[in-house]
């Protein structure tokens, strides 16, 4: 049988005979946000996995901490932080194997460097320096994704495709709360569920698009609610939970693997800085909400759970923090060198071949670059008095 | 044997074809031929398209390979990037011109960016195979020229065939290239025919290359999908009036022959575009700047152009009121200077 005819074939009838075509109830998502640290839950947690996720936590915040100081320094051209969210980002990268897509957007670099990324080609597109700093097919991290929600029907498409190869691969697609307004949030879902793709879509409700809060954003119940709509299963999870976000999107790559079709993951979290370094976020938000959030952030309930269970001694936590800094100071150190870029690569990838047209213009580039170095291998000789005279 | 008995054989074996038939043909030949290839859109399947063009798709090589999708263009084109990112070489049919709109999006900010994006990594072998022009007594939304779009891109191939032969050939290319093409379909034409043996198909020409499909010493006129045969028949007329005009036949307006064109102007030292699409914005302002920089001194007048009005698209009544035709064409040529020139 086809991937196609799986799905099998729907014609109406008329009233007394039509009937819905599947039961919504097992589709619906909790009515409060799924948790396990600090509840029975917890008790059933394996404790390794605690601990993989608890260090990476901590790495993950020193990673957003550090972007941050090198956007402030110049660094990078423009930072969206993930603090806050870790628990999210991290989650989403540990539940893949390694043969499995991550789609994230722009916020979601963590994601792609908890998979193993190297930080500093996951900051490139941030840095200014080339779009996507990776080969996506040799990391299986498709590019950082800026136009909203567009990198969900690439994941959906993805997906599909290993499925007709017959490959088992599973897609996990990341979004934020503005971007599941937008057209391709429902065309990807609704593809999704019709193909029964082996997709996750993870959709981090962090409370803002920018400035403008979710209750501008939708009037569903919830967003794990919008699953209902496309026939796929919604859940609903408390984001800074990571053992619970990590159950729950493993649970739906899970059932993706097995032919079971997408999932919608809302995990509830919060965007504890501004949009980006460019964002004044006192314009829409007051500091009491952000310190309600405090209470609980990602890595003090993970750490309360571990403290509690006795997993977390000094030494633990030192080799842990210790780890998070050394992978910081190695990002600060190569980020402050300047990137090496070459300008006539601006013609390299335009096409497969390059037409005459731009043969011609990266001719005139290079000729324009040759005039100018030698125009400064010039003015180095005679610089001193050309400089002091202007 | 012989080529020249091959070609004989071949020509024997021709009996009329639409340029719809052609264009299924190499459909099914891309699909026969590569498993990648996968053909999506609206209405693709049982149905074999609002065209036919599809025609017989899916009961030859199952739905898995000629699929219909669900009614949403973006998403067709977003999933198609997926399945491109995983090795699939994906054909996508847009029902209308006006009704690629809605992918606009996929295209501009993914389809014609991934390869630069990632410095070559991912290229994005996908075929866009959309249905233009006017012509047709469509109503509101399905006569649209909407070409420079496309060509307004960086990243898209842009290629439109005027012939039944070329509709094969040029498809069969562009579904092989490894880069984004925007496969215009002029929707007039599908019914023309022309004899063409379908066992025996001419051979698949690389994108980018014009043909002159008349040749004249008068003047060049640069045209491309519906507007060729309207051309051809401008010049047939134009020997009564005393002009030989040559007729170049774009084919490709990405990448852009600039060496055909600029021969055929250099010859014949005088050039009108003519296209559907409206002037203002149009291909035409483009083509006619990149004929004067390139032939200025053989130039014994100003390149013109003949488009469509720079309106909304007319509702079927008044099209050929809106159509670039034999007259009008003419009326251009007539004002090519003949007084002060040679
Ligand atoms: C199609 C599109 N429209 C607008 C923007 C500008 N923009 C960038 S981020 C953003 C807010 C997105 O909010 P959300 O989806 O909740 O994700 P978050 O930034 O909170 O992670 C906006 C409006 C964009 N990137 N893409």
């Amino acid at each position: 049988m086809t991937v196609m005819e799986q799905r099998g074939v729907y014609r109406p009838t008329p009233p007394p005979a039509w009937q819905l075509r599947t039961d919504p109830a097992p589709l619906l998502p909790d009515a409060e946000p799924y948790r396990v640290l600090g509840t029975e839950a917890a008790g059933k947690a394996d404790e390794e996995l605690l601990g993989r996720l608890y260090a990476q936590l901590v790495r993950g915040r020193r990673y957003n901490t550090q972007a941050t100081a090198l956007t402030k320094q110049g660094r990078l051209a423009v930072y969206p932080s993930s603090t806050g969210q870790e628990a999210c980002e991290v989650a989403a990268a540990l539940v893949l194997q390694d043969r499995d897509w991550l789609f994230p957007s722009y916020r979601d670099t963590l994601a792609a460097v908890a998979r193993g990324l190297d930080p500093v080609q996951a900051l490139t597109l941030l840095r200014g320096d080339w779009h996507t700093g990776y080969d996506p097919r040799e990391h299986r991290i498709a590019p950082l994704c800026t136009p909203l929600a567009t990198q969900l029907p690439h994941a959906v498409g993805l997906a599909h495709a290993a499925r007709l190869k017959g490959d088992d691969v599973v897609a996990l697609a990341m979004v934020g709360d503005g971007g599941t307004s937008e057209g391709d949030f429902h065309e990807a879902l609704n593809f999704a569920a019709v193909w029964r793709a082996p997709v996750v879509f993870l959709v981090q409700n962090n409370g803002f698009a920018i400035s403008v809060p979710l209750d501008k954003q939708t009037a569903a119940p919830s967003l794990a609610h919008k699953a209902v709509g496309y026939g796929m299963p919604g859940r609903l999870v408390d984001g800074n939970d990571a053992a619970a976000v990590h159950e729950v999107l493993s649970e739906a790559v899970s059932r993706a693997r097995e032919g079971g079709g997408p999932t919608l993951v809302e995990a509830v979290t919060y965007r504890m800085e501004a949009h980006t370094n460019a964002d004044d976020a006192t314009r829409y938000r007051g500091d009491a909400e952000v310190e309600a959030w405090r209470d609980h952030d990602p890595i003090l309930l993970l750490e309360r759970e571990l403290t509690e269970r006795g997993l977390l001694d000094e030494d633990r936590t030192r080799a842990v923090r210790y780890d998070a800094e050394a992978m910081a100071a190695d990002l600060r150190e190569r980020m402050n060198r300047d990137p090496d870029l070459d300008p006539m690569d601006l013609f390299g990838h335009v096409y497969a071949e390059q037409t005459s047209q731009l043969r011609e213009q990266a001719a005139q580039l290079r000729a324009e670059l040759e005039a100018s170095a030698e125009e400064g291998a010039e003015g180095a000789g005679g610089a001193d008095g050309e400089e002091s005279g202007r | 044997m012989s080529t020249v008995a091959a070609e004989r054989a071949a020509k024997k074996a021709a009996k009329p074809a639409t340029m719809a038939q052609a264009l299924g043909r190499a459909l099914r030949d891309s699909l026969a031929e590569d498993p990648t290839v996968h053909v999506l859109g609206e209405d693709v399947g049982v149905l074999g398209g609002v065209f036919r063009v599809t025609d017989g798709l899916t009961k030859e090589f199952g739905e898995d390979r000629c699929t219909d999708t669900p009614l949403a263009e973006a998403g067709i084109l977003g999933t198609a990037v997926g399945m491109a990112m995983y090795g699939l070489r994906p054909v996508v049919e847009m029902q209308f011109d006006a009704f690629a709109y809605p992918a606009f999006e996929q295209l501009i900010s993914h389809v014609a960016r991934m390869r630069n994006r990632t410095q070559g990594a991912m290229p994005l072998p996908i075929t866009v195979r959309v249905p233009y022009g006017g012509g047709i007594g469509g109503v509101e939304h399905h006569s649209d020229s909407s070409e420079a779009y496309y060509m307004a891109t960086p990243g898209l191939h842009v290629v439109t065939p005027a012939t039944v032969a070329d509709a094969y050939g040029l498809l069969r290319a562009s579904i092989a290239s490894d880069d984004p093409v925007v496969f215009l379909e002029p929707k007039r034409l599908y019914w023309s025919k022309a004899d063409w043996n379908p066992d025996a198909p001419q051979a698949v020409e690389p994108i980018g290359r014009a043909v002159v499909r008349r040749t004249g010493r008068s003047a060049t006129l640069l045209t491309y999908g519906p507007s060729v045969p309207v051309c051809m028949e401008a010049a047939e007329a134009a020997v009564a009036e005393g002009w030989d005009l040559e007729v170049v036949d774009l084919r490709s307006l990405v990448p852009f022959d600039d060496e055909t064109v600029a021969a055929s102007v250099r010859r014949t030292g005088r050039a009108v575009v003519v296209h559907e699409s409206n002037g203002f914005g149009g291909p035409g302002g483009e083509i006619a700047a990149r004929v004067t920089e390139r032939c200025f001194h053989h130039l014994e007048a100003p390149v013109l152009r003949v488009a469509g009005f720079d309106i909304p698209y007319p509702p079927p009544m008044l099209e050929r009121h809106h159509l670039p035709g034999v007259d009008r064409i003419l009326d251009a040529v007539a004002r090519l200077q003949w007084e002060a020139g040679s």
